[in-house]
């Protein structure tokens, strides 16, 4: 009764009855119109040339000049591809990682050692990107590095990882599950600490050996987690942590490390080809939401979560 | 308690402590050995003979790092950015998680949305970087603040959150002629806690490690903050490393020092956060699990 009554409240009624709180969202609005609708309102200079003086809205248009030369440029193939590469492989290395180590913590018998391992896995992941980018380089230095004196320990030659560009993604991919393999487990721990323990009794009754309870309890536990998870990084496919691949970039490695997002800040903001760079960026971002889109309704389609 | 007796461990229960025990140890060691090194002669830590305890004591890298003038002041504006921007962030995030908590919200499916569009879209680094200079903010401290205002993703574990605490409360509450600003601050805010604990330590964090921004909107060193710095000492002179082989002794204490300094810089550079750590720990789970909730 009482929704049917104010649904025949008039617009201007509803509105002013939460005034308040809309004194409170105003701040946050502000927000993301200025600093992200109007960049995204900003995005048509990928479509025009940009001069200062003409400013966005001002400036020629020249239609898909830009993205036209983008894909016809020698760099294009070496970005996709590399982007691809990193983000790839972070995915298919980073989307299990966390779930093992979760049914692993959940399997430990000793509660402190899983609480003290927990807190031990989460500190690397408040590391910022230049200490972790720093430690990597002390750490695999061909001179002082702790690496190459392990290796050396075992009776191996000391290796500059630094130089090879082979060690690229190897190292990123490395020091990015140690900074985060135990803050992304977090959620799975989580929903695993959540499992009705009812169904193991039941489990243990019907003579399920611990190989049984993982698989037919908790991993259908965690899927949905792990699908929703799974939704997101794919629209972030091509979103590969720029702040740590820049740091992580030197004049030995850029045919590897050289990816959208860093070619974007070096050619647009440091050569100032803001119509060019914004181009690229579009054609990342346009990539992105179309792959998030994809697989949501393939997630959608195959079981019951989705993200919208 | 009972429970604990009851069952040996099997093989398959040591296999598993003794595993996790190494996931442990392997994920701490670095960090261990990066504050043994900082506190080790630099010789024995550059020759290898450094493993598990320090050697050649001494605190000559941080002497170095606090008497270095562009460290402190860094550190300096790093504390002001995290504590005003945290503020700014928490206070404005609670006000709008709360407004989207409440049902009666006219909008409120427009607003979810118009908060949810940013995390998937966004006009990418060009466009907004034109945008902040249009703004006239490029070169202006303040920037810092006000780019990361709001994050979508802390605003909905917010909403999610206070979504969940009983409505009737603030419906009584209101009858008697509350305010919504009354009901928040009286009533939301002395049962959100934990969850404004989360907020502080994901804002908090995220200024402190924040470098990209400052590095492109700022270019006046007074205002640069803490990790502009660490990035010079700890990655720039990187490149010494290589190019410096003229063999002078002098060059070699030189950069063997620098490379004690280097430990004992990412030490002090996270400092504030191992005193708050212990303090927030208990925390994390549950803020990761609100946020988890689809919005």
């Amino acid at each position: 009764m009482k929704g049917a009554n104010s649904n025949k409240k008039p617009v201007h009624k509803k509105i002013l009855q939460c005034w308040q709180l809309y004194v409170m969202l105003l701040p946050a609005v502000l927000y993301f119109v200025l600093f992200k609708y109007l960049p995204m309102a900003g995005v048509q200079i990928a479509f025009r040339d940009y001069r200062a003086v003409d400013g966005i809205w001002g400036s020629e248009w020249v239609g898909l000049k830009h993205f036209e030369r983008f894909i016809n440029s020698i760099q294009f193939e070496t970005l996709i591809s590399n982007t691809l590469r990193i983000s790839v492989t972070n995915l298919i290395v980073g989307f299990p990682l966390p779930i093992m180590l979760a049914i692993l913590l959940n399997e430990t018998r000793s509660p402190k050692l899983k609480k003290v391992v927990q807190n031990i896995t989460y500190a690397p992941h408040f590391i910022s990107t230049v200490v972790l980018v720093g430690m990597v380089n002390m750490f695999l230095s061909p001179s002082s590095g702790l690496i190459n004196h392990i290796i050396e320990a075992f009776g191996g030659e000391a290796v500059n990882f630094l130089a090879k560009e082979e060690a690229f993604l190897p190292t990123y991919i490395i020091s990015g599950q140690w900074q985060n393999l135990g803050w992304n487990a977090i959620i799975y721990v989580a929903a695993l600490a959540n499992v009705d323990t009812t169904l193991y009794d039941a489990a243990k009754v019907d003579g399920a050996n611990r190989f049984h309870k993982i698989w037919y309890i908790d991993l259908p536990a965690i899927m949905p987690t792990a699908v929703l998870l799974l939704i997101m990084n794919s629209g972030n496919i091509l979103n590969v942590g720029y702040e740590k691949t820049y740091l992580m970039q030197n004049s030995l490695n850029t045919t590897v490390s050289e990816i959208i997002s860093t070619y974007v800040y070096k050619v647009g903001l440091i050569h100032a080809k803001y119509s060019y760079t914004a181009a690229i960026g579009l054609f990342n971002s346009v990539i992105n939401v179309t792959v998030l889109i994809i697989v949501n309704k393939i997630a959608k389609k195959f079981s019951d979560t989705s993200l919208f | 308690m009972v429970e604990k007796k009851r069952k040996k461990y099997t093989a398959v229960d040591w296999y598993i402590t003794i595993l996790v025990a190494l996931i442990g140890l392997i994920i701490a060691y670095p960090l261990f050995f990066v504050v043994i090194a900082s506190i080790s002669d630099p010789n024995l830590v550059n020759s290898g003979q450094v493993w598990l305890f320090p050697k050649g004591i001494h605190f000559d890298g941080y002497k170095m790092v606090l008497m270095d003038k562009d460290v402190m002041l860094g550190y300096r504006n790093s504390i002001i950015y995290t504590v005003v921007g945290t503020f700014c962030n928490v206070f404005c995030t609670v006000m709008a998680g709360y407004a989207l908590s409440r049902k009666d919200l006219f909008g409120r499916k427009f607003f979810n949305w118009f908060i949810a569009i940013p995390m998937w879209f966004s006009g990418g680094l060009i466009p907004t970087y034109l945008t902040v200079d249009s703004l006239g903010l490029v070169n202006k401290p303040v920037v810092l603040i006000l780019l990361t205002l709001v994050s979508s993703y802390n605003i909905i574990i917010c909403r999610s959150f206070m979504s969940s605490l009983p409505y009737e409360l603030q419906e009584s509450a209101k009858i008697d002629g509350a305010s919504d600003f009354q009901i928040l601050r009286q009533i939301i805010l002395p049962l959100s806690g934990g969850t404004i604990a989360v907020l502080c330590l994901y804002y908090g964090v995220a200024h402190w490690n924040s470098y990209f921004n400052p590095m492109i909107y700022l270019n006046n060193r007074d205002f640069l903050p803490l990790q502009v710095f660490l990035r010079e000492y700890l990655l720039l002179d990187q490149r010494l490393d290589v190019m410096e082989t003229t063999d002078a002794e002098a060059i070699m204490a030189l950069q063997q020092m620098a490379q004690v300094m280097k430990y004992s810089l990412i030490v002090v550079a996270s400092v504030p956060f191992l005193v708050l750590y212990p303090m927030l720990q208990k925390y994390f789970a549950k803020g990761i699990m609100i946020g988890a909730v689809k919005g």
